[in-house]
């Protein structure tokens, strides 16, 4: 095809045949247009296939039943104990230690901000908390281990170099701008009419807010915590710096201990064999993280589905 | 019930506004503390890590004494990796987000699509680099190179373009569309000349978002087994090579490398304290990356939401 305006083509056949071209040219566009947004599905695919193949192999070799009850994980020592439950615990431990702090404090400063603040303190105060979240995890890392664990030994003497609580205490920082913005947005979404009814029935500002405000807006609040726990389950560098990578089954915060993410850090770190029963437990602990946190988001799914309100 | 008396609804009003102004103190301190921490941080870093801010800390390797080593390998790593993840994830990322808003029918695999971008955004970020270490590492043969890495980050952050190149394409008025195709544009022309350059400024900001999270993420690189003491650079195109070949023009891809978080890692957990000083340092490099990146795509935002045409 010679011409490259069509209004050059003054045959009819020389028209049709151009339509056509342009035509397969269209579909074959959309084609990889489609093949570009399926690659999301192929990563997810991926993923699925990684963890539990791998999986499959290791629990040829390990019981399922000694997996979940056993209480110790030594994988690489000669008397090798596959006990997940020591490595959950800890990722519990530090997940709870930071929602105690993020759940509070996020609820807080977003009620703030949407109810309180006036649009030129929030038109500055969002975009720095979202510079917060936006910090490498492996410099809070750093802060956790170097910062606020001498200071938490000063105020607790006899709190070990490496525990749960600072590790669990800098995630809870970590992720309060997560919490903040998302519940924010959530009430802001809440109509004007629904305070004006509480204001004009003489409620104040905080009435209004907690009773009002905060059980319409329940399903994005919830939401907000659900992503606040995933990021808590899944977080690795913090914990890999300062909690420790010592396997210890304990429901305590002050004592160190490793987590699913950090194992599989410290698992990396060194040279295990490709195919070895030590690399395969880091995709049986994998797949245990990524079911754990696939139960909460199936959780908080439900949720707004169950308290998603209307206006 | 009594009605109260004007005393009585004075101290009712006076319990009211107090608990009100209560809550808003609480509310600046936990805001005001979440500021302190940033401020904190910044500042332990800087004030730590001053003694290493000289061209050498840039200019040397990684080293045994901690008063020669430098961040060589790992910012050159660092920025290998990001180019990568960006030629893989930008094109991959735009087209999904345009294939998503302007061709996409409601049907079963749209759907499907859509719920599996939002999960994935969900995913931890470790379980990007077990996959990375199955598929690309062994499965691929990429081994523990430059392009491994590169392309697990690409696969991490491509929600976070998709969702950002969608939102951008929304905002563009059915009339820019419904103006291209009456005078005869195709699908593809009115998004290549007009929806594509209109949502620009938005994609942007979405890149720059994701290749901020990209540079600091240390988790799914070490499980892919990056080495953490690298004290060469990947090999320049057309160079001489090891063994007296010429390196060709993408054999650094497949070089080992270090990046700026595994490096800090490294030095954090050295029981040394003067490698603290080091890891201050590269923090702070780090920080300063990743914070800039941040507020240019803020500033775009802001910039972006004055100036809408339409």
């Amino acid at each position: 095809m010679p011409a490259n305006n069509p209004g050059d083509l003054h045959q009819v056949s020389d028209r049709l045949a151009y339509n056509a071209m342009r035509h397969w040219k269209e579909r074959l566009i959309e084609a990889v247009l489609l093949a570009a947004a399926a690659v999301s599905v192929l990563t997810t695919l991926g993923i699925v296939y990684v963890l539990v193949s791998e999986s499959i192999s290791f629990f040829a070799n390990v019981s399922i039943v000694d997996f979940l009850t056993d209480t110790q994980w030594t994988p690489l020592f000669d008397d090798a104990h596959f006990g997940i439950m020591v490595l959950v615990s800890g990722t519990l431990v530090s997940s709870f230690v930071a929602l105690a702090v993020a759940i509070p404090m996020g609820t807080i400063i977003a009620i703030y901000l949407s109810e309180f603040a006036d649009s030129r303190v929030r038109e500055v105060a969002k975009p720095i908390l979202e510079l917060l979240g936006g910090i490498p995890t492996i410099v809070f890392g750093y802060f956790a281990l170097l910062v606020v664990t001498p200071i938490l030994q000063f105020v607790l003497p006899g709190l070990p170099g490496f525990s749960l609580l600072s590790a669990g205490l800098v995630m809870g920082i970590m992720i309060v701008p997560y919490i903040a913005s998302l519940s924010e947005d959530a009430m802001r979404a809440v109509p004007m009419s629904m305070r004006e009814g509480s204001y004009a029935m003489g409620a104040t500002k905080l009435y209004t807010a907690v009773h009002v405000v905060v059980p319409a807006a329940i399903s994005g609040l919830a939401a907000s915590y659900i992503l606040g726990i995933s990021r808590a389950v899944g977080e690795t560098m913090i914990l890999a710096v300062a909690a420790g990578m010592q396997p210890n089954l304990t429901w305590n915060p002050m004592e160190p201990a490793a987590t699913i993410t950090s194992y599989i850090v410290q698992v990396a770190l060194g040279d295990l064999p490709h195919g070895s029963i030590g690399y395969q437990t880091i995709f049986a602990a994998g797949l245990t993280l990524l079911l754990i946190t696939l139960l909460f988001n199936i959780l908080g799914q439900w949720l707004r589905a169950r308290f998603r309100e209307n206006y | 019930m009594q009605p109260l008396t004007t005393d009585e609804i004075r101290i009712v009003i006076a319990k009211g506004k107090f608990r009100d102004n209560l809550f808003k103190a609480v509310g600046i301190f936990c805001l005001a503390f979440a500021l302190l921490v940033i401020v904190a941080l910044i500042a332990d870093m800087v004030i730590k890590g001053a003694e290493r801010f000289t061209l050498d800390f840039f200019l040397n390797f990684a080293s045994r004494r901690a008063a020669q080593a430098g961040i060589l390998s790992a910012w050159v790593g660092s920025l290998l990796v990001m180019l990568v993840t960006a030629l893989a994830a930008v094109p991959l990322g735009v087209a999904a987000g345009l294939y998503l808003e302007e061709y996409a029918k409601r049907n079963w695999l749209t759907n499907l699509i859509e719920i599996n971008i939002t999960n994935l955004a969900a995913v931890p970020s470790i379980v990007y680099g077990l996959l990375a270490l199955g598929i690309f590492v062994y499965q691929f043969g990429f081994g523990q190179s430059i392009l491994s890495a590169g392309l697990t980050l690409a696969l991490l952050i491509l929600p976070i373009i998709i969702v950002s190149t969608r939102e951008a394409i929304r905002a563009i008025p059915a009339m820019i569309r419904e103006g291209s195709m009456a005078v005869g544009a195709t699908r593809w022309q009115t998004c290549r000349y007009h929806i594509i350059p209109y949502a620009m400024p938005g994609i942007l900001t979405g890149v720059i978002i994701g290749l901020a999270r990209a540079i600091g993420e240390t988790a799914p690189i070490i499980t892919i087994g990056a080495l953490t003491f690298i004290a060469f650079l990947p090999p320049l195109p057309f160079t001489a090579a090891e063994g007296g070949a010429t390196a060709g023009l993408f054999d650094w891809v497949m070089s080992p490398f270090t990046v700026m978080p595994i490096q800090i890692f490294n030095w954090t957990s050295r029981p040394d304290p003067a490698f603290e000083v080091n890891a201050a340092a590269a923090g702070f490099v780090l920080m300063a990356m990743v914070l800039s990146m941040n507020a240019v795509a803020i500033y775009l935002r802001y910039k972006m939401r004055k100036r809408i045409k339409w």
